[in-house]
């Protein structure tokens, strides 16, 4: 394939859905999957059959909508209206009413000037809900893979690393390191054979941006990765994916094979003498494959333990050989950069938090699903904006970003803007984009045992603080749970968590006791009133005085 | 006697047709060692569950040593060293559902078969298996059911759901 190729196919795709008069998008990802999408396909094609239509209007499967907790959705283009909770029978009322008639099916309409969506700016999920994941032509009708031309055509490696550079993109993946200097680094590093790896082992529990990307939109992912490997010299990419996301893993695979296909990956791409492959590696459920050498590991075919760092896998990493590791959503923000500069990219967000966040949002929320917002949006316009707060009868408490090495963010932060800097200054974090709400019926010290249990399941077992150290951790927060605690457990409980984070090999013992240090912080009271009264001691300061001055 | 054509592998002694899929999967990487969770991943899709002399037989494939291959199968939660029930319910206990209580559907569930999570019931017929996020957390509390995705559950309708399998059961004569 050459540039004009691609530019050709792209005109003669769009030349082939400007055919149509409707053209109606369903969501085919997993969300709406699972509460009957592939029932709506068929009431769709049969209902656009019958009507001896189906030459006009398409029906199109695509990646994630966003509102996930009003699936099935549906979304009907040029006009854009969307419908929610969409049956079998509510098809068909699409069909006869809307696209025959031109008249909406009101009980189904969702209000697409809401805040939920004005507020949002979508680069990363900029064509999830609006093309189908599984047909490449559509996402190089909408410019897919125009980036990689430039870059392979026009561009030096160096330029492209310092095109990124200049964009302030930092990784997706929590830590927020400039994705640019990464690049560098790896470019640098002396090595016949070097690596591209994509992590897409999202394993915070609540989290589900990377699935949607890869669902959604599976190309952008496949492109940024390609442009990774010619910048940085490397010739092969694996994509690490959970086995617990069996469609966006059926979704990759397909569109590995496309891409193979027309020459877009693979060798000679463009006609340059850039050869690049990607592969697929399955994880087997070990939250801990997400830390970047224990992902090394583990696509090795080895038990998913870190190493200590350095030497950083940009040095050495799969098989001993330089190694970029970047997030998925990372990969997905790398094409648009590419192809509307960098200084657009700037632009958006902060200063020192550039570009905009995939969140997911779930939990006590009306509005459940999928968000993109620009960094440095304040917390409440997200939570009572975009997701339009607490359901009816129930009081916000917390918000929980950064999975189990995040915190709980509580009433009085609720104007802290979102970015990674902000975040770590209330003891959170930013993590790879859960953010789960809770309200009153949450006992903040079950949450913390909640998240200490899931730290102590999935600790590997390699450094003894995060081995032991979370079990005793747990141990204490149980004891304190049941009533049994004194205050001294308090005590320990901060003494213990404070060596475990400072002494863990890896992010996910460094991060465990960080749920606790959040709640002991902003809700410490509610810790005091389940311990054990001790005789002759009062537990708050305030109480103290009194009895003293008594 | 003439040789049978291009025997690669000498077909299992057991006369296991399934350890020729298996075959295929393993040649596929060129019975190289870092396929190991790939060729797992295979036999376990094959077979069900890694009974020791799968394990035994993945080693021998890819010559490695058998510690390597059952660390490997131990360390990751996804592979089972024990067979499942003719039904899974997998209960998500991620934040989310965890927020929107997903503690009382799995007293209310182990209630009901009289096992806990992680356990198979003794007639084989239901293991109860929590997961760690299934990522549909918009509709939370999700379980996944025989594959399928059981949305927004509560209490009863996840119980409604295991008492459905039983109800099959008892119909099939035995």
């Amino acid at each position: 394939m050459t540039v004009e190729d691609l530019k050709e196919l792209a005109e003669q795709e769009q030349e082939r859905q400007r055919q149509f008069t409707h053209r109606i998008f369903y969501c085919s990802a997993a969300g709406c999957a699972s509460c009957g999408s592939s029932g709506v396909r068929n009431a769709l094609l049969k209902a656009l059959k019958e009507r001896g239509i189906e030459k006009e209007v398409s029906a199109v499967g695509t990646g994630c909508m966003g509102l996930c907790g009003e699936g099935p959705l549906v979304r009907i283009a040029p006009d854009g209206t969307m419908y929610q909770h969409v049956d079998e029978a509510v098809a068909q009322k699409i069909v006869d009413r809307h696209i025959l008639n031109g008249e909406k099916v009101s009980e189904n309409l969702v209000d697409t000037s809401s805040p939920f969506f004005s507020s949002q700016f979508k680069i990363v999920l900029e064509n999830c809900g609006s093309i189908d994941s599984e047909n490449i032509n559509e996402y190089i009708a909408a410019e897919g893979y125009a980036s990689l031309a430039k870059v392979v055509t026009e561009m030096a490696p160096g330029e492209v690393i310092d095109e990124i550079r200049k964009s302030g993109l930092r990784g997706r993946g929590g830590a927020g390191y400039p994705t640019g200097l990464k690049w560098g680094i790896v470019r640098k590093a002396a090595s016949e054979q070097k690596y591209v790896v994509c992590n897409a082992d999202e394993g915070d529990p609540g989290a589900f941006m990377d699935r949607s990307v890869l669902e959604g939109d599976p190309h952008r992912v496949l492109e940024g990765m390609a442009i990774a490997g010619y910048s940085v010299g490397a010739n092969q990419g694996y994509i690490y994916v959970r086995a617990e996301y069996p469609l966006a893993i059926e979704r990759l695979r397909l569109a590995i094979k496309h891409a193979e296909k027309q020459g877009l990956l693979g060798n000679r791409i463009f006609e340059s003498g850039f050869n690049f492959r990607i592969d697929l590696r399955i994880g087997a459920g070990a939250f801990v494959c997400g830390e970047e050498t224990a992902l090394i590991r583990s696509i090795e075919g080895k038990r998913g333990r870190p190493r200590p760092r350095p030497p950083y896998p940009a040095e050495r990493g799969l098989w001993g050989s330089p190694t970029l590791i970047n997030n998925v959503e990372t990969f997905a923000n790398i094409a648009p950069i590419i192809r509307r500069g960098s200084a657009w990219f700037a632009g958006i967000g902060t200063p020192k938090s550039a570009g905009t966040k995939v969140f997911a949002l779930a939990g006590k929320i009306r509005n459940t699903g999928l968000i993109e917002v620009p960094m440095g949006i304040p917390l409440r316009r997200i939570i009572f904006d975009i997701g339009g707060g607490t359901p009816e009868g129930t009081e916000f408490k917390a918000a929980q970003t950064g999975g189990p090495s995040g915190g709980c963010i509580p009433t009085e932060h609720l104007d802290l803007p979102v970015d990674y800097e902000s975040l770590t200054t209330v003891g959170s974090f930013m993590g790879s984009g859960g953010l789960i709400v809770m309200d009153s019926t949450s006992k903040m010290v079950e949450v913390a045992k909640y998240f200490m249990d899931f730290c102590v399941d999935e600790s590997c077992g390699k450094c003894i603080p995060c081995r032991v150290g979370t079990v005793q951790l747990y141990n204490l927060l149980d004891k304190i749970s049941r009533g049994e605690g004194t205050v001294d457990d308090l005590a320990l409980l901060q003494e213990l968590g404070t060596m475990v984070k400072e002494t863990s090999l890896c992010g996910l013992g460094q991060g465990a006791p960080n749920p606790i240090f959040s709640t002991l912080r902003f809700f410490r009271q509610e810790y005091e009133s389940l311990l054990r009264p001790v005789e002759g001691f009062v537990a708050s300061p305030n109480a103290q005085k009194t009895t003293t001055n008594a | 006697m003439t040789m049978p054509p291009i025997p690669q592998q000498q077909a299992h002694p057991s006369g296991d047709n399934r350890f020729k899929l298996l075959d295929r999967t393993i040649t596929k990487h060129q019975s190289r060692g870092d396929a190991l969770i790939e060729v797992l991943h295979a036999a376990q899709g094959i077979f069900g569950y890694l009974e020791n002399d799968l394990l035994l037989y993945v080693a021998h494939a890819l010559k490695l040593p058998l510690s390597r291959v059952y660390g490997v199968a131990t360390f990751y939660h996804f592979f089972a060293l024990k067979p499942k029930g003719k039904h899974t319910f997998v209960l998500c206990m991620g934040t989310a559902c965890y927020v929107k209580g997903a503690t009382g559907i799995q007293q209310a569930v182990e209630h009901h078969c009289h096992i806990k999570f992680g356990e198979t019931t003794p007639d084989d017929q239901v293991s109860l298996v929590s997961a760690r996020c299934v990522g549909s957390c918009g509709l939370a509390p999700v379980a996944v059911v025989d594959n399928n995705v059981a949305a927004k559950l509560t209490p009863e309708s996840a119980v409604a759901r295991i008492e459905e399998w039983q109800k099959t059961k008892e119909e099939v004569p035995a």
